[in-house]
């Protein structure tokens, strides 16, 4: 035989390894170029600075509610009556599309903190509104009861409640 | 047919790069059927208006501040301040309409003539890839704006991502940049905007090659047998897509000078803001019979996947219809069902731009599963099914059958 590349037991050439050795390294060497394109379009670390806000709770009436921001969000600070509070306590959790008791929703069952953005694609639902006295989204019509969780509508889950803690009893914290 | 220059100049560029004689073959002698209609103008249209919209685009951008405190009132002083700029921004903004105009009544062509079919399956391929990016081309660029509908727009249309099982929230904060739509997503959506056009020169020139490789589809849906089946390109078609482009130009500039605001929507006037979502959001109209869609279905994932899958069944139509004649004018119970998929579309774009309360929700259940009902079910019935009319031998037959009643008229 007169071949340049030995032949070897099993038919595999020499060639044959460095073809997948470049052609691996190659594609390694790919995915790592690439990875700096696509991260970057993820939050900059200015915008993951930005990640608490604090809220003075004195002054919010009961049965009034204020909207702050945080992480660039509409939060809804809920100062619930005690019919609210009762309507959401009172219901019958087989009913829920996404069954979650009141209890699990809140600190302190007055004050009702979550995100206003609804669940479905991200509009900003409108207080006292809809079939269950809390919210409802003029965008594609799903309705929140008073403890912002979803009753009726395409919208898949409840209002999300975000990370809080009270400072003391009339100052919290989200974030 | 070769080209052969006699100016030494144009002939020294060719011996080198023979882009003269392939510009040549492409807009004079391309031997085109001698019977197309007005309907066959629409692709030129379309042509004209992406160039229409690169130009003024890249004029506006000359002017324009992408940054969310900056944006709103950079279009203002666009609109007020800049010499002509609200000629060019009106130009851009009815545009952009104009362009889906011509888009959709050139897809409504293919339909109807059955131009989808083989050989030209890949040419069809193609024109759904331009519309797709004319999709994404035209969203991001309603969002530069940053009005209330640029934002709860790029919000909404974003947030649809969000419904792709486990990854769907990470990939929507990717998009956006942030934990919302902000001036990361701003800025990105200009330099997408700008880019976009471009990808789109280079499909509609694989678009072209495509069509040129088969040549065009005409009203018989008939293959050229013949050189008495042909007619050059120029001057012929290139007086005729003219002609067309005059009298499209009437229709544009009727909607530039005297009702530049109709096909927008007043709350685009009103600057962004985060916290306050507009009572009715409606996109632009080109979407509506998807959005029709996407709210017909009272689940989050299911109206998303149905939204899109509007369009993924397009591309598989020419294995869908059954039908070996292409033109509708041969097949008579394909031609009654075209006309009803064209009033299904209507009435989708109807209901899209209603609230979604009451009977539209009914109606709009009703037009979706029609859409999804013709394209999926009767199509490939009709196909099997269907007695077509009996066909010419040739287009040029076809032509010369039709002769005595126009000699009539002239004789009159």
């Amino acid at each position: 035989m007169t071949t340049t590349t030995p032949e070897e037991e099993n038919g595999v050439k020499r060639r044959d390894f460095l073809y997948i050795a470049a052609g691996g390294l190659g594609a390694v060497g790919t995915a790592a170029a690439i990875w700096p394109f696509i991260s970057q379009m993820n939050p900059s670390a200015d915008v993951l600075a930005l990640s608490t806000t604090e809220v003075d709770l004195d002054g919010i009436e009961t049965g009034s509610e204020v909207t702050v921001v945080w992480q660039g969000k509409p939060v809804f600070v809920r100062h619930r009556t005690e019919e609210d509070i009762e309507r959401a306590e009172d219901v019958d959790l087989a009913d829920l599309p996404d069954p979650q008791p009141d209890s699990e929703r809140v600190i302190n069952p007055e004050w009702l903190i979550m995100v206003g953005i609804c669940t479905h694609l991200g509009c900003v639902p409108l207080k006292g509104q809809g079939d269950f006295g809390g919210w409802f989204c003029p965008c594609h019509g799903s309705h929140y009861d008073t403890s912002g969780r979803i009753r009726k509508g395409p919208a898949p889950a409840n209002l999300v409640i975000p990370p809080y803690e009270f400072l003391n009893d009339s100052n919290i914290k989200i974030g | 047919m070769s080209f052969e220059p006699k100016n030494p100049a144009v002939k020294w560029l060719e011996d080198r790069l023979p882009i003269t004689g392939m510009l040549h073959h492409a807009l004079y002698e391309y031997p085109t059927p001698k019977n197309l209609s007005y309907w066959w103008t629409f692709g030129s249209l379309a042509g004209v208006m992406l160039v229409v919209q690169i130009v003024t685009g890249i004029v506006l951008a000359m002017h324009y501040t992408p940054h969310v405190d900056l944006a709103f009132t950079s279009v203002e002083h666009i609109m007020r301040d800049v010499n002509y700029g609200w000629l060019i921004r009106y130009m851009h903004a009815n545009g952009a309409s104009m362009f889906f105009i011509v888009v959709y009544l050139h897809i409504f062509r293919g339909l109807y003539y059955g131009s989808y079919k083989a050989p030209r399956e890949l040419l069809w391929w193609l024109g759904l890839v331009i519309f797709l990016l004319m999709m994404a081309t035209a969203f991001m660029g309603y969002v530069l704006p940053w009005g209330q509908m640029s934002f709860w727009g790029a919000t909404v249309i974003t947030n649809l991502f969000s419904a792709i099982p486990v990854v769907g929230d990470s990939i929507v904060t990717w998009l956006w940049g942030g934990f919302a739509v902000d001036n990361p997503t701003l800025n990105r959506f200009f330099s997408l905007h700008y880019l976009l056009p471009f990808v789109i020169v280079g499909i509609v020139i694989l678009h072209i090659w495509a069509l040129h490789t088969n040549g065009s589809n005409n009203p018989t849906g008939l293959d050229l047998k013949s050189k008495q089946d042909s007619i050059p390109f120029h001057p012929y078609y290139t007086v005729k897509d003219l002609y067309g482009l005059a009298i499209f130009l009437i229709f544009f500039s009727a909607f530039l000078f005297f009702a530049p605001n109709y096909l927008g929507h007043p709350d685009n006037y009103i600057p962004a803001n985060p916290l306050v979502t507009p009572a009715h959001i409606v996109p632009e109209w080109y979407f509506l019979p998807f959005y029709a869609i996407l709210r017909a279905v009272p689940d989050k994932l299911g109206g998303v996947m149905l939204m899109f899958g509007a369009i993924a069944v397009l591309f598989a139509l020419p294995w869908l219809d059954k039908s070996r004649i292409r033109s509708a004018r041969f097949r008579p119970i394909y031609k009654q069902l075209f006309w009803v998929f064209v009033a299904d579309c209507i009435l989708l774009t109807y209901i899209g731009g209603k609230p979604p309360e009451g009977a539209f929700i009914i109606w709009g259940r009703i037009a979706t599963i029609y859409y999804f009902v013709h394209i999926l079910i009767l199509l490939p019935l009709v196909g099997l099914f269907e007695k077509p009319k009996p066909l010419p031998a040739s287009i040029s037959e076809d032509v010369l059958s039709k002769k005595p009643a126009s000699e009539e008229a002239a004789n009159a």
